[in-house]
């Protein structure tokens, strides 16, 4: 103990000077580190974005997003490939968020968190969010086509060809939010979380049952919160190709789907296929930007609806 | 015919053996998880009087008030053992729900805690959760209810106002009308001044003493000044255990126990 104490004591001026000289870069590199990150990031988003812009901006027009594909995709417009990512993203919604709600009810409000099965359950969600969407691809073909699908063939109409049990808009969307539910779970279970215990604890002193409770006082002051997780799997769902190019999504349909076994054309998948599977990519190349574009400014709009409604439902929350 | 029962219930009860106590706890004992908060505790309430539970923090006076209506239910891991009776019926036995035994045992928490819904649908709350759909009966119930929480001269014109609006007094009183509404026989209030002002407070304690005329009142205070101003009966709680009882007074001037001598007289606490 004494030797160390002495030998600190001798080296202590030294080891000083290397402090000082370490703090003079701390500082410096890390930023500038952090700086060329930053603008890395800014430079790609304004390239990919600029160029998108610029060239989709020229193609985009009333005959352009009303129209459908004309001459193998090399003319005319996208229309039916609009309509159908917005039906799309409906169903999903309508699909994922009532299936996540009940789902974070559940693990929030009849669970012990510290639970065996609760903790399975968390494991299995966040897994969920981490598998790659091709195999929800895959997925959604196996088990919502053939099994379900082709279960409702084989028992309610065995005489004809298949009915249900084919690519349809409804199986894509099934699979679509298969792949949002996480996201659905999460945010809610988030905003389950922020509600003040007092909240619940007063209207069960008032001889109000569980079930009430939820029904009155947890739901209505976690709508924002869902409505969160409902942009977020917008976000997330609009856009995606792989699930739906085995679930429902059509290479070229002359007409728009009117039902839910319908398939459907749908933006992202329109991409691909113009990027990857035209006779003459030049030709198809302003159409391919402005379709991009459209896509973005669809996913924005889509985004822009849901933070609108949450945004009026907090004022109300506050004001009443 | 309807007037006629309660008085001749009232007229059988007082032939009971112990007419006097609205609600008797026998040999309870309270676990959060493996740790005991409450051992053995016996004690009666009376009828119509304001019972005071005082002592330091963590000694149980809180999770005591909260078995009276069940209300440590909503919390997991949570065992009780013993008995708590309301009029002579088992709260935890002779209810099927914890609902019935909370629209008889309403409760006041210490952190006002009004819904934020308009100051109406504060004090409907308790009706409509328990069924009641007429209208009318539901306008007169909660005016009634207002006025005797002493806030209806501060409200009548903005009972569609929001309730966070209120001020912190007017919101604890506020959520005692929200309790009164549901006509309970046992109001607990769980430190309900400790965050309020000295004006707000004692408008909370006036209010006490009006409604002890009609409601039996369980009030937890670390406030000892308060236990003896609003209070008939003492419960001492220390360590999870109930040193002593008996009337304030009693209990003030010539406490039997050393504990209680040194709690009141300030010496630890």
């Amino acid at each position: 103990m004494m030797t160390h104490d002495a030998m600190t004591a001798t080296e202590q001026p030294s080891a000083q000077g290397r402090l000082d000289f370490r703090r003079k870069t701390r500082g410096t590199i890390p930023r500038g580190l952090a700086f060329l990150a930053v603008m890395v990031v800014f430079a790609l988003l304004t390239i990919i974005l600029g160029s998108i812009i610029l060239g989709g901006f020229g193609t985009i027009s009333w005959e352009f997003i009303t129209h459908p594909p004309e001459q193998g995709m090399e003319a005319g417009g996208i229309f039916p490939a609009i309509f159908g990512t917005v039906a799309l993203v409906f169903l999903m919604i309508i699909a994922a968020v009532p299936v996540g709600v009940f789902t974070a009810i559940y693990l929030q409000e009849y669970t012990r968190p510290d639970s065996l099965g609760t903790r399975l359950i968390r494991v299995a969600v966040n897994n969920l969010a981490g598998v790659p969407s091709i195999v929800f691809g895959l997925f959604g073909l196996g088990f919502f086509i053939a099994f379900i699908g082709g279960g409702i063939d084989a028992v309610f109409f065995p005489a004809q060809g298949p009915v249900w049990g084919q690519p349809a808009i409804i199986w894509a969307a099934l699979t679509l939010a298969l792949l949002t539910l996480p996201v659905v779970i999460v945010s809610t279970e988030e905003a389950l979380r922020t509600i003040p215990r007092e909240l619940k604890e007063a209207s069960l002193a008032l001889g109000g049952t569980k079930l009430q409770t939820i029904r009155r006082i947890t739901i209505p002051q976690a709508t924002p919160g869902i409505l969160t997780g409902a942009i977020l799997a917008v976000s997330r769902g609009a856009g995606e190709v792989a699930p739906i190019m085995f679930t429902g999504a059509a290479y070229y349909l002359p007409y728009l789907p009117t039902k839910l076994n319908d398939q459907f054309m749908e933006l992202g998948y329109h991409i691909y296929v113009m990027a990857t599977q035209s006779p003459d990519v030049e030709a198809t190349k302003p159409i391919l930007y402005g379709t991009v574009l459209v896509l973005m400014i669809l996913t924005v709009a889509l985004n822009s609806v849901a933070i609108l409604i949450r945004s009026r439902m907090r004022k109300r929350r506050v004001q009443v | 015919m309807q007037l006629m029962i309660p008085e001749r219930e009232r007229m059988a009860r007082s032939r009971m053996e112990q007419p006097q106590y609205k609600m008797t706890v026998n040999g309870l004992d309270f676990f959060y998880g493996d740790a005991q908060a409450l051992f053995g505790i016996n004690l009666n309430i009376p009828v119509n009087r304001v019972s005071a539970l005082i002592g330091p923090s963590g000694c149980g006076k809180s999770t005591f008030l909260r078995a009276l209506n069940r209300m440590n239910e909503t919390i997991p891991a949570t065992r009780i053992t013993g008995k708590i009776l309301l009029d002579g019926r088992d709260i935890y036995r002779e209810f099927d729900d914890p609902s019935q035994v909370r629209t008889r045992v309403g409760m006041v928490f210490q952190k006002s805690n009004p819904f934020p819904k308009s100051i109406f649908d504060n004090v409907a709350y308790g009706l409509r959760v328990n069924g009641i759909k007429d209208k009318n009966l539901i306008v007169e119930v909660v005016e009634e209810s207002l006025v005797r929480a002493a806030l209806w001269e501060e409200v009548k014109d903005k009972l569609d106002h929001s309730a966070l609006t209120l001020s912190g007094g007017q919101q604890q009183r506020l959520c005692i009308a929200r309790a009164l509404a549901i006509r309970p026989e046992v109001v607990l209030m769980d430190e309900p001044a400790s965050a309020l002002d000295p004006i707000s407070t004692s408008k909370i304690e006036d209010l006490i003493g009006v409604l002890r005329q009609d409601y039996t009142i369980v009030i937890v205070t670390h406030n000892m000044q308060q236990a003896a101003r609003v209070s008939d009966r003492t419960a001492f709680f220390y360590e999870g255990r109930l040193i002593e009882d008996g009337p304030t007074k009693e209990i003030f001037t010539r406490p039997q126990k050393k504990k209680t001598e040194d709690y009141i007289t300030g010496r630890f606490g």
